[in-house]
């Protein structure tokens, strides 16, 4: 007889902690998980995201049930489930809102994780497994939209998979392959749909929970940058740290129900939230011959789409211009093989701005975007984690940095004109040096002293 | 097909109306015949900026709703479908299957059917250029983003027709123009003249100098054009476009704009019917999670408050 390892349970759970680590994992990350005791409003929205992530995948199985993957039926299964499905029109308003709050959630809890410096050493592979989460978030929102069949997702998707077509000598190919077609067809909706229910899905579930794994493996943050670990009591607790259940779990309820008023206000009474989460144009089914006098992507793309947009062939000279000035900067300030090679590297990225087509840029521009997003953790060169004991002038680049942000989803939404291009523009470029730059300017001005342990106000 | 499958129960409609309802189908059907002849290209997207007009809020009003469902069903239905819709959802707007038998379906469908129209979409296109779109969701689609709502470009384009014999249907719409549709209901809404006032600068030339001008031109209530240029002294506003309806028959046309307040207001309902059930549940809703959000905080605060 196999020995049983020895458990300090009995009875049931005994048996199960000898077979199962059930006792040591509910411990490890939740009652024995020990988080910084001063969280603050911006902490509600990482367990928001799980709640929201699990609320899709419910509310996406009961819609699978009765929708059809067909171009000739997709968009009549929809209005189906909305009208004859009992409670149907419910879990598709909780499906529809619930991918833009699903946003609306994640770019807040990207923000704190911003002006937190919740990306710096030791979380680095946090802040990265998020980006991953962030990126099959817009592939799987991207990939779902086709799904209604309406003139937005037809079209959206015609525009975006034409993007590819951009990408020199394989683009063209690249584009029908991954169509399937020459055109947005019954194969493209199959293959979005397989994308959509299954692929990125499973992707999105490792993702969140390597997220969540490392996340407990470092600890997390806090508003104060301040490392718990440092000061401990004589059990080995922290002293700043409190077990996340039951403290944030009765804490996260409250924020629960907050979020929720806001949803099902949202579902109840504006579901389509003034056609900027359901878009007018998709109560139309798809017309390949009808081309719509505007293509907005929904909201949550449109500081991208801007970027996009604003890289015309004009603005590439301005883009080589910068890669020339920064390898002329480069050759200067690098030594050894580093003053060769990045020179000449962006002297190379200089010339073929101007040789390829701006429609590649442009895809570059906004893929490049947030791919940027990947490198935070190695840009920021602050000595100092928290916004709190940044210099006042860093807390204005932040402040820049999120206006900007917003101008630029702002002119995603509205038809291209001469001024709403040149600010998209500046607005790229204010997005790119904000990153780009974070080196050179997150090492300037004087820091604030920063506290031995958290502030913390008894409530 | 018998005359008294026709008869509306529900209905206000007098058999004065019933016949006249019976002759529309009739004119209609020739109109689709005639258009099946001149091969007319439509255009296709709705253009222009005209100003939309607020459609009243009927749809809480019940009999408002059963009368647009009468006027959905009678005209619109030839041409258009509404493929979302079965007849038995009217239930909810209060008519019970018998009325729906007898005074809504005309060629043998059942309660249960969808609520398809009698044109092909080949046909469709060889008459009026492009299909008549599918209805059910029309009052959702034509919202604008922070902008008017569908309801009231609905009610704005059933009200702004005019007759103008350059076009290949002899109409021409303000809110729509070179719409496929010719206006379908214009007898119920009877003759009418429009008058667009440009109000525009003049350039200088040799004989004048540079000054404003008003151009009126009217459209009789035949379709023919008429056109009256003046020159204005001391104008000192801005350039303008007024669009200006003349009713010949003032009583016919205000039943008809009542008629259309009610046809928008069930096309409304139409383009999403549970939409008064949905903001009912929500007031619960938005209650219960109220009410939960105090005890949540209490909560909160009963642990926390250990937390120094």
């Amino acid at each position: 007889m196999a020995d049983e390892k020895s458990v300090e349970t009995t009875g049931l759970l005994g048996w199960i902690d000898r077979r199962f680590p059930l006792t040591s994992t509910y411990k490890a990350h939740l009652s024995e998980y020990y988080a910084p005791k001063n969280f603050n409003f911006w902490y509600f929205f990482g367990s928001l995201a799980l709640l929201v992530l699990v609320l899709q995948i419910v509310t996406g199985i009961f819609l699978v049930m009765h929708y059809k993957p067909d171009a000739q039926y997709a968009f009549q299964s929809v209005e189906y489930i909305m009208r004859e499905v009992p409670g149907g029109w419910f879990i598709r308003y909780m499906h529809s809102t619930g991918a833009s709050m699903f946003f609306v959630v994640v770019y807040l809890h990207m923000t704190r994780a911003l002006i937190y410096g919740s990306y710096r050493k030791p979380r680095e592979l946090v802040w990265i497994f998020g980006v991953g989460i962030f990126l099959c978030l817009m592939a799987e929102a991207f990939f779902g939209y086709l799904l209604p069949w309406g003139q937005m997702s037809f079209w959206g998707a015609q525009v975006i998979v034409n993007l590819f077509s951009a990408i020199p000598f394989i683009g063209p190919e690249l584009s029908i392959w991954i169509r399937g077609d020459y055109v947005v067809s019954d194969a493209t909706l199959n293959r979005f749909f397989a994308f959509h229910v299954i692929a990125i899905p499973l992707v999105l579930l490792g993702l969140v929970a390597a997220h969540v794994i490392a996340l407990h493996e470092v600890g997390s943050n806090n508003p104060d940058g301040v490392d718990i670990k440092a000061k401990k009591d004589k059990h080995g607790r922290p002293l700043d740290g409190i077990p996340f259940h039951p403290f944030y779990t009765v804490h996260d309820i409250l924020g629960v129900t907050g979020f929720f008023i806001i949803f099902m206000a949202i579902i109840f009474f504006a579901p389509e939230m003034g056609g900027y989460f359901l878009e007018f144009n998709n109560f139309l089914p798809a017309d390949p011959l009808k081309t719509p006098l505007h293509i907005a992507p929904v909201w949550y793309f449109t500081p991208f789409y801007s970027m996009l947009r604003a890289t015309t062939d004009d603005f590439t000279w301005v883009l080589a211009g910068a890669s020339v000035l920064a390898a002329i900067v480069m050759f200067f300030k690098t030594k050894g093989l580093a003053k060769l090679i990045v020179p000449v590297v962006l002297i190379v990225v200089a010339v073929l701005l101007r040789t390829i087509d701006a429609k590649f840029w442009g895809v570059v521009a906004m893929g490049g975007s947030v791919v940027l997003l990947f490198f935070l953790p190695w840009l920021d060169y602050s000595p100092v984690k928290s916004i709190r004991y940044r210099p006042d002038w860093h807390k204005v680049l932040y402040g820049i940095f999120f206006v900007n942000f917003i101008v630029l989803g702002y002119l995603g939404t509205q038809a291209p004109t001469d001024i709403f291009n040149l600010m998209s523009q500046i607005g790229t470029l204010i997005y790119l040096a904000f990153f780009l730059l974070m080196p050179v300017w997150s090492r300037l001005g004087t820091f604030k002293p920063v506290p031995d342990r958290v502030t913390f106000h008894a409530h | 097909m018998e005359r008294s499958s026709r008869s509306l129960t529900v209905s206000r409609f007098t058999h004065i109306e019933l016949n006249f309802i019976y002759g529309m189908t009739m004119i209609k059907k020739l109109l689709c015949a005639l258009a099946l002849v001149i091969t007319c290209t439509g255009a296709n997207a709705a253009g222009g900026n005209f100003p939309l007009e607020r459609a009243p809020d009927r749809i809480n009003d019940l009999a408002s709703l059963q009368n647009g469902a009468k006027l959905f069903v009678n005209y619109c239905l030839n041409c258009h479908s509404a493929s979302a819709m079965r007849y038995n959802k009217l239930k909810d707007i209060g008519l019970t299957d018998q009325q729906i038998r007898e005074s809504l379906l005309f060629t043998g469908e059942k309660v249960g059917d969808l609520m398809m129209g009698t044109t092909s979409v080949k046909d469709g296109k060889t008459w009026f250029g492009a299909a008549p779109p599918d209805l059910s969701l029309m009052a959702r689609a034509k919202s604008i983003n922070a902008g008017p709502t569908g309801s009231d470009y609905i009610y704005t384009y059933m009200r702004t027709f005019y007759r103008d014999t350059s076009k290949i249907t002899g109409w021409d719409n303000l809110a729509f123009p070179s719409a496929g549709m010719p206006h379908v209901l214009w007898e119920r809404q009877g003759p009418r003249e429009m008058t667009v006032i440009t109000t525009q600068k003049t350039a200088a030339n040799t004989d004048k100098p540079a000054g404003w001008e008003r151009i009126s031109t009217t459209y009789d209530s035949a379709g023919y054009v008429s056109n009256k240029v003046e020159t204005l002294a001391n104008y000192t506003g801005k350039p303008k476009v007024e669009h200006k309806f003349k009713s010949l028959d003032p009583q016919r046309a205000a039943a008809y704009d009542r008629d259309m307040a009610d046809l928008t207001g069930f096309m409304t309902w139409m383009s999403e019917p549970i939409q008064q059930k949905r903001k009912q549940i929500g007031v619960w809703v938005l209650l219960f999670l109220g009410i939960f959000f105090v005890i949540a905080w209490r909560l909160n605060a009963s642990f926390w408050k250990h937390v120094k």
